[in-house]
């Protein structure tokens, strides 16, 4: 069985090389050819599953060795594949929402010449981030990793000719770079302390090693899944990423590759378990960027954008459950499958959106398009349900068992965090309804004359059904008898959190704060009509607006920072590097200059210069006698 | 010659008036050498110099090298120079005007403080008393030097030999020009003469008198002025030439003059004829 | 008179001819002062030789000479080609290592 592990990857790595190199004359079949590679994943994916479900749940994982990539002396790296249940979620959650996307993908791009690259693409994304979630140790993980990136690059900036496209993908790109120096950095502590990074052994050998490596160790990751998973402070990305096509929204920054992050840090569970400081500026940067990520889509009035936000906030979420340790782990993953389905049917939703609007993304100039696209607005609304945690729905279920594990924390922290996350959960609700009003209700703000909005194709339809069902119907699935904790126990282990307060009272309060929030956002969006042009509004709005002044932090940070740190080095090295070469050439050439003047040419000159040095001879030799 | 007494401190009475006399000739020699403007009149001052190093060999009891020094050195080797001065420095005009920017003043304040550091180092040496070479040169001084040769220094000799020959080969080398081309028979240099359009006939001869056609005296144009056709240039380079054009031209008439005075001779109309006819061209041109 | 006297004269000749090299800038008269600095120290051979009563000095003095005569054979068809290829017997004119 586990010989198929290796499959997974390697079906859309071939539909990747396939498309990629295979020229024109796959023009016509190419996304036919990427979208059966998918699926075949996905069928590979599904037969492994059932496998595993067949087994023990002590005996579930899978490993296989491929080759010896580089073995030097004592070191070896290894191209392995570990498939346990926490990689098997990962593989289901990247091969279905993959595939569903793919087919999405026919329809949307169906105009686009370069329709077999985009396909191309995507194929590559999937065959990297299989290998980041299937790898057995870090550096295979860090190609995988890399690899997303790069997939990542390549969909942001696929309308190139557009600059601002073609700007995002750049800045996607440096700020992953930060965060994968992190990874690099952890993978070399690593290597030093245990001599190899295998999950196996390095997880294992955790208790044995001093803290501080440990807490440096766990930091650099976290470094790395903020790079990755656009946490604050290494957000400003995810924004501008929008500017891609929005299956690539759907699939790599709302469902797959941004919750890199979560898996990372779940993955190395054992690390941060052990190390408390590294797992507390975890919980931190989860509820830090939750907040930060909600509040900045409050204010969004692109859908995408708003969208962006809230991806941010829910991986804030996952964060923040991956940061509490045993008892939020299980929840982090849960949260982040079902918040695969919706957040992925959500895009989709407003892809299909602006499929009919002619690629319309402000709000402000949508309304009343429910009775135009009544599959999209029936898709995305449950995929709202589920995002704003309605009882019943998938958000419901796993969101509330964060925002239990975060009171359980226990002391102040879990006070504090709590509150951060019944606050994240009462803007969402009202950045959501936001969104929902403005996009399907209320009156027209469109120009029928010039827009005809129309309901999209079958094959971007049914993707939308399918993961609106999932938003639905995963989170009740999963919390029948715990089967979801049950099912990673043995990857993530699971320790039932003590919380201060009843979960029939966080239930409670999450609902409470849920109606808050939607009544208030109906109070301003509902009941009054929403202008076309954005009002001014308070400094926060537009604060937000700005991505809560991010990228004028960077900026004046990062950017004027590193120019006049520049600057003066390179006068340091105007004056001091090379004023002592030039120095040293100078004064040589200067001296070479003065003895020159001694090879004159002319005999005469070096006669007197013999005569001189015997002098001196003789002078020394007279001396030495008389002394 | 010295005393055979060993351990002298004090040689005869006769040798040291020869020193200080000689010795007085030696060094006005050297510096003749060093300060006579015409390389000739150097090789001369040295050749001096030589000799009385020679007779002061010989009053040291060094009679083969005495004897040496005087055919070998001054009669060989100062020939050889002389031989290349003719040879070189005919044309030569040595001026001893200084070229080189403080030379003279750094050689004089070298050489003297190199001298005066010499004579310290001598004065300091205890040297009052000799041996003399009564006894190395009791069976003969030519014997005494053979038998040290030719047993002491018995390969310095031979390497000696290799160092003569080495040097004879490498002056041929050195003087040896190799002739790579035909050389130009007079046919052919007359016709490139020809084609060069330079001075086809023969040069004019030196002088215009009977008694002025020396080689050193210049002939002279119509005009008067000397040819620089008419003289060897050699000779022109030493500065040898005699200029008659000008006043020696009033010379030699004021001589006629009183030659004819001397005689009682009325100056006739043969040597008017003959003196002042050509020189008053001469006299018109200056004027 | 001490025979040390001749030192001192061999030490003056040797420092005029010397003072000649430096001076003068015919390469004849050069090396002509530099037979006059071997010959004063032929003499100082000399001397000494009588001073410690052998004849090494004397032998070390003949071969001064030998070498002397081998120099100036070399040396002087030097400056015959010297002067043939640049027509000059002045050391200052042959500074430069090429024609």
């Amino acid at each position: 069985m586990e010989n198929l592990i290796a499959l997974l990857v390697a079906a859309p790595l071939v539909g990747a090389a396939l498309l990629l190199c295979g020229g024109k004359r796959l023009d016509r079949a190419g996304h036919w050819i990427g979208t059966l590679l998918a699926v075949a994943s996905f069928a590979v994916a599904a037969v492994l599953f059932a496998d595993m479900l067949g087994k023990a749940a002590g005996h579930r994982a899978l490993h296989q060795h491929l080759f010896s990539w580089i073995p030097v002396g004592g070191f070896r790296a290894d191209v392995a594949f570990q498939l346990d249940q926490l990689s098997m979620t990962f593989v289901l959650l990247i091969t279905g929402v993959g595939s569903l996307i793919h087919i999405y993908s026919i329809g949307y791009m169906e105009h686009d010449e370069r329709r077999r690259r985009f396909f191309g693409y995507l194929n590559l994304f999937l065959a990297a981030m299989l290998l980041l979630v299937l790898a057995d140790n870090y550096l295979l993980l860090y190609v995988g990793w890399e690899g997303v990136g790069l997939a990542s690059y390549l969909l942001i900036g696929f309308w190139q000719h557009k600059p601002s496209a073609a700007t995002a993908a750049k800045k996607a790109f440096l700020v992953n770079r930060v965060g994968d120096i992190g990874l690099s950095i952890a993978i070399m502590v690593m290597f030093t302390t245990f001599g190899t990074f295998a999950f196996g052994p390095v997880l294992a050998a955790t208790g044995d090693t001093g803290e501080g490596r440990l807490t440096a160790i766990g930091l650099m990751l976290l470094l790395a899944a903020c790079g990755k998973s656009a946490q604050v402070p290494l957000q400003s990305w995810l924004g501008d990423a929008m500017e891609g096509p929005t299956p690539v929204s759907a699939l790599i920054h709302a469902a797959t590759m941004v919750t890199a992050g979560v898996y990372l840090i779940t993955r190395s569970g054992a690390i941060f378990n052990a190390a408390p400081t590294a797992q507390l500026a975890v919980v931190v940067v989860g509820a830090v960027t939750l907040l930060f990520g909600a509040i900045v889509g409050c204010a969004k009035d692109d859908i995408k954008k708003a969208l962006a936000g809230s991806t941010m906030s829910q991986i804030g979420y996952m964060i923040l459950a991956a940061g509490l340790g045993p008892i939020g782990y299980a929840f982090a993953i849960m949260h982040l499958v079902t918040h695969g389905f919706f957040k992925a049917g959500l895009f989709l939703g407003a892809g299909s959106v602006m499929h009919g609007m002619n690629d319309e993304v402000d709000m402000r100039r949508y309304g009343g398009l429910r009775s135009y696209m009544p599959i999209t607005f029936v898709t995305f609304g449950l995929g709202y349900l589920a995002i704003i945690g309605f009882p019943g729905l998938s958000g419901f279920f796993s969101k509330d068992k964060i925002i239990e594990a975060a009171f359980a924390k226990g002391g102040a922290e879990g006070w504090i965090l709590g509150a951060a996350a019944l606050l994240g959960a009462a803007i969402t609700a009202f950045y959501m309804t936001r969104v929902m009003l403005m996009t399907f209700f209320g009156e027209k703000r469109w120009n029928p004359a010039e827009v005809h909005p129309h309901e999209s194709p079958k094959s971007m339809t049914i993707p939308m059904i399918v993961l609106a069902v999932g938003s639905v119907f995963a989170g009740g699935l999963f919390s029948i008898d715990d089967a979801f904790v049950t099912w990673l126990e043995p990857v993530t282990s699971f320790a039932h959190g003590n919380s201060p307060v009843s979960a029939t009272a966080v239930t409670a309060a999450t609902i409470v704060v849920l109606l808050a929030g939607v009544g208030v956002a109906w109070l301003k969006y509902g009941r009054k009509p929403v202008p076309v042009a954005a009002p001014r509004g308070s400094v926060l709005t537009r604060a937000a607006r700005r991505d809560l002044l991010q990228d004028d932090f960077n900026h004046i940070v990062f950017v004027r920072g590193g120019e006049q740190l520049t600057r003066t080095l390179v006068q340091l090295d105007h004056s001091l590097v090379d004023g002592a070469v030039n120095g040293t050439a100078a004064s040589m050439g200067g001296l070479s200059g003065l003895l020159r003047r001694l090879q004159t040419g002319f005999v005469r000159s070096y006669a007197v210069q013999m005569l001189g040095g015997a002098a001196v001879l003789v002078a020394a030799t007279l001396l030495m006698r008389s002394v | 010659m010295t005393g055979l007494a060993a351990a002298a401190s004090t040689t005869s009475l006769g040798e040291a008036v020869q020193f200080w006399i000689l010795g007085t000739v030696a060094v006005i020699g050297a510096l003749c050498t060093i300060l006579m403007k015409r390389a000739v009149h150097s090789a001369l001052s040295l050749a001096g110099t030589m000799i009385v190093l020679a007779v002061f060999y010989l009053a040291n009891g060094a009679y083969f090298l005495g004897v040496v020094q005087i055919v070998v050195y001054t009669g060989a080797i100062m020939m050889l120079f002389l031989f290349v001065v003719m040879l070189v420095g005919v044309t030569a005009a040595d001026s001893l005007k200084e070229t080189l920017k403080g030379q003279r003043w750094l050689a004089a304040g070298l050489g003297l403080g190199f001298g005066i550091l010499l004579i310290a180092g001598i004065g300091n040496a205890s040297l009052r008393h000799f041996d003399g070479l009564g006894q190395a040169n009791a069976g003969g001084n030519v014997q005494g030097l053979a038998a040290l040769i030719f047993t002491k220094y018995v390969f310095a000799f031979e390497a000696t030999g290799a160092l003569l020959i080495t040097a004879a080969v490498g002056a041929m080398v050195l003087t040896h020009r190799e002739r790579t081309e035909r050389a130009t028979s007079q046919r052919e240099r007359s016709q490139a003469r020809v084609r060069a359009g330079k001075q086809v006939p023969p040069l004019p001869a030196p002088g215009v008198y009977a008694r002025h056609n020396a080689v050193d005296i210049p002939g002279l144009l119509p005009d008067g002025t000397p040819s620089e056709l008419t003289v060897n240039p050699t000779l022109r380079a030493r500065g040898q030439i005699r200029d008659v054009s000008g006043e020696a031209l009033t010379g030699v008439k004021e001589l006629e003059r009183r030659s004819e005075d001397w005689l009682e001779r009325d100056s006739g109309p043969r040597s008017s004829s003959a003196a002042p006819g050509p020189a008053a061209p001469k006299e018109e041109a200056k004027k | 008179m001490n025979p040390v006297n001749y030192l001192y004269l061999a030490a003056l000749l040797f420092t005029i001819g010397a003072a000649g090299v430096l001076i003068r800038r015919n390469a004849i008269v050069v090396f002509m002062c530099i037979e006059l600095m071997l010959n004063a120290c032929n003499l100082a051979f000399v001397v000494f030789a009588r001073m410690h009563g052998n004849l090494d000095g004397q032998i070390i003095a003949f071969f001064t000479m030998v070498v002397a005569a081998a120099e100036v054979v070399v040396g002087l068809a030097i400056i015959v080609s010297i002067f043939r290829t640049r027509h000059t017997a002045s050391v200052d004119d042959a500074s430069l290592m090429k024609l």
